[in-house]
């Protein structure tokens, strides 16, 4: 079947009468390329194309329809054989040339045919990229590019069982889409953290990998193919870099396309990552034509159709000797997976001076996002909802200023441009009653409207009587509108909440107990549910986020390290001069000889330039090396020490004093109560730092009266006090009670602990939060149940399950290098690749 | 890639939202950083406040947020973002194949090639 085959013209006119075009490239731009020729001057060439695959030109973007099913090959083709009859083409089909001789001024095929011409076109289009990892010559291994390709996932899926595809971007997900329906298992492996990612933002990224998740495939991100096991020359599976293993009959290879360029540079001609081209699509040989993906214009290579058409017109203006020139394309993107609305455009990337317009439809599942630069539009983001994306696909090319346009823009086409509906206020007013305000508990506008009417003045007021904006609260704004114009000038003004930060509308509050009750699991999916204004979040939000989850999730949550100040990520505090200063944990403040002499060593040893004594009763060894931390925390981990914690918003020490051990007055063991608790909370993360201190009798040696929880003990029992503070503020604690015995004491503070853990707003120590919610609501939490303080208490010993592992331990053997390690040094003209991967 | 490229190895090397370091002896410390967009900047790993290394910062879109005092830095332009003013020198990278490349002449002399 591969055999050559040819369809000669039915009447070949005289030879050397006309000028000889010979197409390399069967494909979809080099059939346009001669299909504008001819609409431009039928009679001008004597054309002969050679094409690779054994068959017609077909539509390969139909590729994907045919693979899921809803297209068949006949239905794809573009031109059929009587085109070429018809036209007086030559078709070599089924023969790939090999050889460009530009002095001679032929081709050469494979099967030996030579081909005279007088201009060339080369249109060879792209080669999948195939990763040279072990296992990638194994039968099984296909890539997406041509019939045949398909014919074989066909076969594959005929037999069912599990696919894998490599690469998540659009073939491969369009690959993934075709092999599950055609009823195989599918996991879809993707180096970077988005789908996608060249034509989608993280948001839209995370939306897409929740559907196809939804629909039964698999998505890993972040996920490196390390290898492709086989069995009798037979695929089996891959796996990953981090040893996971996936099973696979068939694996789809969809990591990239390069343009193919190898005949073109063979034959001399200027190439790049593609053939160069001028604006008539003219190489370095002015004989010799290029265009499609091939081609390298103006420092681009495109790998969409739409420029190719563009390029064929100049092409063809160019031959017919009426150039226009071809000025480069902005292209846009869709995914062809039915049921599934995206679209992209431009570049959304952002950057100095550009404005992103984000809106979320959480319960529509909608995102959109508009990329604004000097009031034109550059890019643009559609998820769930494309309607819009040819109306801002255009304005995107004319490149007009978009500033009269830029209040409804979001909104689309339809409202931006149209009359009463561009000014909210009227829209609202002309809302009916029946009319939905609330879409999550159902309220209507004249409900809304009555409860306002019957009392309800404030935005608090309405959500508490009606329930309107009391759950999602996306419909704040309408309800606020509607107090608005039902209240005229009566109306206080909006509510002032200190929102998290200027990328969302919402408080602390709001965002913790939502995430709680609509049980959010990831950054993105807070993001899009709680309709975040910028993609991906900004130095507040992103921390803060990472800790309401880890709190609200414990043990099901994965910290995202990337969300985590630098002393958090690096275990250590940054120093003015980029080094780190490390402390280790010294239970309660105290130590041995040991420990004494590890840290002696590791000063010595490092060359650190300073130890010194915390106020926090414990060392610190200053001026260390990020490369150095991991070797510095190996030597400490071996002498029994473990982070002290001293850069993390979480439990730093516990002070304590001598006590009854040694001191003349000392009532109880303060010290050996110090150690206990803080082997009970050492490791846990809070919103700020926490200090707690025990003092062993009122005169207060420990300073247990200005720590967060401060314990005095007493003849009787001991004392509780919480919400102390001895930093920019001086904050004296408040008395919370009394107890009788030591555990009573600890269940009290993992009590308290769990209550600031759960209650606080992020970076809000317990002074100020106190100052805040009142010491009433603290005792009313804690006190008032008798079970209460059994419940947090509990709920902060399961939580600290997860979170008292060294995490010095970890990165001394070896865990995260790439935060340490560089990636190499530069020596004045050579690298030298210092690193595991460099 | 040959010439004034410096092929400093492959993308995968730094997770999406970090950045990773590469010292110049006898030069200045280079930040290489990888956007969750999937965007690859180089600059020098000095924040314009007060130096503070901009490689430990969180990245957030195409910015940095500077580990020593929050300055926002805009990895495309090397500026100060907002009511802050500096500007660091950034060095021009091309990625290919997978791998990352950075302008040689600019690692060795990162403001010779700014001025
Ligand atoms: C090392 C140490 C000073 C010392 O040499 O003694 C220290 C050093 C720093 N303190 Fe402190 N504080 C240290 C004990 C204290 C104390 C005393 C104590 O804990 O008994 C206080 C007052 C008590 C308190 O917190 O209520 C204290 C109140 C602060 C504050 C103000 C907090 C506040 O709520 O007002 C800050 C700023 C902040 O956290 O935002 C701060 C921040 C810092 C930072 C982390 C600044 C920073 O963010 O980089 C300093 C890091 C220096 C470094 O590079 O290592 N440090 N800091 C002490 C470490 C104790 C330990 O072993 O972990
Ligand atoms: C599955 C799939 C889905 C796609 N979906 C979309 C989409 O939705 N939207 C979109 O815009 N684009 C899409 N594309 C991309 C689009 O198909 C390409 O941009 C377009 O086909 C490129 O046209 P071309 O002529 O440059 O290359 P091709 O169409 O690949 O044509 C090149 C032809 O040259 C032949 N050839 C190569 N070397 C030789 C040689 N030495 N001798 C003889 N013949 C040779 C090849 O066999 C091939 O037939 C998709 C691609 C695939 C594979
Ligand atoms: S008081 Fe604390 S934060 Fe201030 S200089 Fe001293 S160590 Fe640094
Ligand atoms: S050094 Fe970067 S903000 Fe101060």
């Amino acid at each position: 079947m591969n055999a050559p085959m040819t369809f000669d013209t039915g009447a070949p006119p005289p030879k050397g009468s006309r000028e000889r075009l010979v197409v390399i490239g069967n494909g979809m731009a080099g059939c346009r390329a001669v299909e504008e020729i001819l609409a431009r001057d039928p009679n001008r060439f004597e054309i002969t194309i050679f094409g690779a695959e054994p068959r017609v030109n077909y539509n390969r973007i139909m590729l994907s329809p045919v693979l899921a099913g809803d297209k068949s090959f006949d239905e794809i083709v573009i031109n059929g054989a009587d085109w070429y009859t018809d036209n007086g083409i030559t078709l070599v089909s089924g023969d790939r040339v090999d050889h460009i001789d530009r002095a001679h001024k032929c081709v050469v095929a494979r099967s030996g045919r030579v081909e005279p011409y007088d201009t060339l076109l080369i249109a060879t289009g792209s080669d999948p990229f195939i990763i040279p990892i072990p296992g990638h010559d194994l039968d099984g291994v296909v890539t997406f590019r041509d019939l045949d390709d398909v014919d074989k996932m066909l076969a594959a899926a005929e037999k069912g069982g599990d696919a894998v595809v490599i690469g998540g971007g659009l073939l491969g997900l369009e690959a993934a889409h075709g092999l599950s329906l055609r009823g195989m298992k599918v996991t879809v492996v993707h180096l970077m953290p988005t789908l996608m990612e060249r034509q989608l933002d993280e948001a839209a990224g995370y939306l897409l990998k929740t559907e196809l998740e939804r629909r039964g495939q698999t998505i890993l991100t972040g996920a490196n193919t390390k290898a492709i096991h086989g069995l009798d020359g037979k695929v089996v599976g891959i796996e990953l870099e981090d040893g996971t293993r996936v099973k696979a009959d068939i694996v789809v290879m969809a990591a990239g396309i390069r343009p193919s360029t190898g005949l073109a540079k063979a034959a001399g001609l200027e190439c790049e990552r593609g053939v160069m081209v001028d604006d008539h699509m003219v190489t370095s040989d002015p004989d010799v034509l290029a265009v499609g993906e091939c081609v390298q214009h103006r420092g681009l290579c495109y790998g969409l159709v739409a420029p190719l058409w563009e390029m064929c017109r100049a092409l063809a203006d160019h031959v017919t000797d009426a150039p226009s020139g071809y000025l480069g394309s902005v292209t846009s993107t869709k995914l062809k997976v039915s049921g599934i609305d995206l679209f992209s455009a431009g570049d959304f990337s952002g950057g100095e001076g550009c404005e992103d317009i984000v809106l979320r439809d959480a319960a529509r599942g909608v995102y959109k996002r508009v990329v604004l630069k000097d009031d034109k539009l550059v890019g643009a983001v559609l998820y769930g909802d494309t309607a819009d994306g040819s109306w801002y696909f255009d304005l995107l090319k004319k490149g007009e200023s978009v500033a009269d346009l830029r209040e409804g823009l979001i909104f689309g086409q339809a409202f931006a441009s149209g009359g009463a509906l561009a000014d909210p206020n009227a829209a609202v007013a002309n809302l009916s009653d029946e009319a939905e305000i609330c879409g999550c508990n159902g309220v209507s506008k004249g409900t809304v409207v009555k409860s306002i009417l019957a009392g309800a003045c404030s935005l608090d007021a309405v959500r508490s009587t009606c329930k309107a904006s009391a759950s999602c609260g996306s419909c704040t704004g309408l309800v606020e509108l509607l107090l608005s114009l039902t209240m005229g000038e009566d109306y206080g003004g909006a509510r002032e909440v200190k929102t998290l930060c200027k990328c969302t509308s919402f408080g602390h509050d709001d965002v913790r107990r939502l995430i709680v009750e609509k049980q959010l699991k990831s950054i993105p999916q807070v993001m899009q549910e709680l309709h975040w204004s910028t993609p991906d979040g900004c130095a507040s939000c992103r921390p803060a986020l990472n800790y309401y989850l880890l709190c609200a999730l414990p043990g099901a949550y994965v910290d995202d390290q990337k969300s985590r100040f630098v002393n958090e990520r690096m275990h250590a505090n940054i120093q003015k001069d980029g080094t780190y200063s490390v402390v280790p944990r010294m239970w309660g403040g105290l130590t041995n000889p040991r420990e004494l002499r590890a840290i002696a060593d590791v000063v010595e040893k490092f060359n650190a330039p300073m130890v010194k004594v915390t106020g926090g009763q414990r060392l610190d060894i200053f001026g260390i090396r990020k490369e150095d931390l991991p070797a510095v925390w190996a030597d400490l981990n071996a002498a029994g020490m473990v982070s002290g914690h001293a850069y993390g918003k979480s439990l730093r020490t516990v002070k304590t004093c001598v006590g009854s051990e040694w001191c003349r007055f000392g009532t109880q063991d303060s010290t050996g109560l110090g150690v206990k608790i803080e082997q009970m909370t050492w490791g846990s993360w809070m919103p700020h730092k926490f200090k707690i201190a025990v003092s062993g009798c009122p005169r207060n040696c420990a300073e247990a009266t200005i720590k967060d929880f401060g314990v005095v003990c007493v003849d009787s029992g001991y004392e509780l006090h919480v919400g102390g503070n001895g930093g920019i503020k001086v904050r004296a604690t408040d008395f919370l009670c009394k107890v009788a015995t030591e555990e009573e004491a600890m269940d009290v503070c993992a009590a308290f602990t769990q209550l600031y853990r759960e209650e606080a707003h992020y970076l809000e120590r317990t002074a100020p939060w106190i100052e805040r919610v009142g010491l009433d609501h603290i005792k009313s939490r804690l006190l008032d149940d008798p079970d209460a303080i059994r419940r947090y208490a509990a709920r902060f010993r399961y939580s600290q399950q997860f979170s008292q592992d060294d995490p010095w331990a970890k990165r001394a053997s070896g865990e995260r290098r790439d935060l340490h390690a560089h990636i190499a040094t530069v020596r004045p003209l050579v690298v030298t690749p210092e690193m595991e991967n460099a | 890639m040959h010439g004034d490229w410096l092929d400093i190895g492959p993308k995968t090397q730094i997770e999406p939202g970090t950045a990773r370091t590469l010292p110049v002896e006898g030069g200045e410390e280079i930040a290489v950083f990888h956007t969750m967009r999937g965007e690859f900047f180089a600059l020098v790993n000095a924040c314009p406040h007060k130096q503070g290394p901009l490689s430990q910062g969180i990245v957030h879109g195409d910015v940095v947020t500077c580990p020593l005092h929050n300055w926002n830095i805009s990895l495309r332009s090397g500026n100060a973002l907002g009511a802050d003013e500096g500007c660091v020198p950034t060095i021009p990278l091309r990625v290919d194949a997978g791998r990352i490349y950075l302008k040689r002449s600019a690692v060795l002399s990162p403001r010779a090639v700014l001025a």
